[in-house]
């Protein structure tokens, strides 16, 4: 029924019947802003909360083991384990955003668990502490998750691009 | 003749069913969302009631949307040489004049209310608002927290004891604009994520204007002349789109304990204050960073 009404020539709604459809739904229409919202210019996460204390110029990727991964305000931190040239283990603690944020980018408290391996992408912080700011991970599965809040510029004009949740 | 009254039946029957998927595609007009290539439907008269999600552009992380912090000319605001100084004192973690997250003051890190304005100008994400018969209540994500703006007539309080939100009154200025006067506010709050300032004499003005069914703006002006010079536009036409009534919006609360928790793993040793991670710069070498000694697998 619901095929019938999506290729129909008529425009005709059919309300949600269950908080399944409207989850569905949901998750439809942040698929595709998020899709439209990487299509206009985007601010940086690191303006989002603020920067000075990153070495924006640089990018690490490494292979890691998770150890922890904390979903809270007011930016999650995931934790994770990487050998350095010599073979010693470095722990490691990269933040991302908030939780709200990072549910519209497809993360979300089960993401993680001790134990995952992954290949993470950060910018350092400038002090050369084992600190950083999650860009991407790329999980076990292949899966890639970006960690960049988009949004437009504050000077444009307003998006009317919600995220929808 | 079977052929025949089989189309017939069909002939009846389509209509009916036709005029239903109708009425039930109005009534679901009602719970917000157009079809692709539909115009919304008009504005309802004196209706700003509503679950409101104004996307990203709430964020606002430089300040607010009109008016950020940005360094450029056509955003520097009028400050008073009182304004200038308190400005000064503020060490915002966002923006051009932001400081290690370990060394900020800006008092939302503690969990302390944004209060109004702020509450428009930093993390504004989705807000339900509803209308009694005597007032206008504002649910706010951020923080989960609520104000009420009174519609019954009352004046703004002289000389009040200040609340970190302030005292609000609202009316319709027409039709489809409901405007909302604040006064009595906390000093300890900040304006804006940028660390602008204000005094007890801070005066707001909200416009929400219901654009559409599905469209409503809100105009943000401040005024505070301890601090300014002349008023100011902080937001201008930030645009919300209306959710389903059944949309459940999400918590999005500051927690002493989580936020001393960040402190401690990312916030004061990115900015050089917990000695805990000393150990590796001692054991790498003073020119040698965490991130420089790993097998780097791409750049």
């Amino acid at each position: 029924m619901r095929e019938r009404v999506a290729n129909s020539k008529i425009p005709v709604r059919v309300a949600p019947a269950t908080q399944a459809e409207v989850w569905r739904n949901s998750v439809r229409n942040k698929t595709r802003t998020i899709f439209l919202g990487l299509m206009t210019m985007s601010v940086p996460l690191f303006a989002h909360h603020g920067a000075a204390a990153y070495d924006t110029t640089k990018r690490t990727t490494v292979k890691a083991t998770v150890t922890e991964w904390f979903w809270a305000n007011p930016h999650c931190f995931l934790k994770f384990d990487a050998k350095d040239e010599k073979g010693n283990v470095v722990h490691w603690a990269t933040e991302a955003s908030n939780p709200s944020d990072m549910v519209n980018l497809g993360w979300s408290k089960q993401t993680f668990k001790p134990g995952d391996e992954i290949t993470i992408t950060f910018m350092p912080v400038k002090n050369g502490q084992p600190i950083g700011r999650i860009e991407q991970v790329v999980l076990a599965n292949g899966q890639t998750l970006s960690a960049r809040v988009v949004f437009q510029n504050q000077t444009g004009s307003p998006s009317g691009l919600g995220v929808s949740k | 003749m079977l052929r025949f009254f089989s189309a017939l039946a069909i002939a009846l029957v389509l209509p009916v069913l036709f005029s239903s998927l109708l009425r039930a595609q109005s009534a679901s007009h009602q719970q917000a969302g157009v079809l692709k290539g539909q115009k919304a439907a008009p504005a309802p008269r004196h209706d700003i009631s509503g679950i409101w999600d104004p996307g990203n552009d709430g964020i606002q992380p430089l300040g607010p949307r009109a008016m950020p912090d940005d360094g450029k000319p056509e955003h520097q605001l009028p400050y008073t040489p009182l304004g200038l100084e308190t400005l000064n004192s503020h060490k915002p973690s966002n923006g051009i004049r932001s400081v290690l997250p370990g060394e900020t003051n800006d008092p939302v890190v503690t969990c302390d209310p944004q209060g109004i304005p702020r509450e428009d100008l930093y993390e504004l994400r989705t807000t339900q608002i509803l209308q009694t018969p005597l007032n206008v209540v504002v649910l706010y994500e951020f923080g989960k927290i609520w104000r009420v703006v009174w519609t019954d007539g009352r004046d703004l309080p002289k000389d009040p004891e200040p609340r970190w939100y302030g005292y609000s009154v609202g009316k319709w200025i027409d039709d489809y604009t409901f405007a909302v006067q604040t006064s009595g506010t906390d000093e300890r709050t900040w304006v804006d994520r940028a660390g602008r300032p204000h005094s007890s004499d801070l005066h707001v003005e909200e416009r929400f204007h219901r654009v559409d069914h599905d469209t409503l703006e809100l105009t943000v002006t401040i005024d505070d002349p301890k601090m300014y010079t002349k008023p100011w536009v902080a937001l201008d036409k930030l645009r919300f789109k209306l959710k389903p009534p059944n949309f459940d919006v999400r918590e999005m609360i500051c927690s002493p304990s989580e936020f001393a928790e960040y402190n401690k793993v990312i916030g004061n040793p990115a900015s050089g204050k917990d000695p805990q991670y000393l150990w590796h710069r001692d054991r790498h070498g003073p020119r040698t960073t965490a991130a420089e000694s790993l097998p780097l697998l791409t750049h």
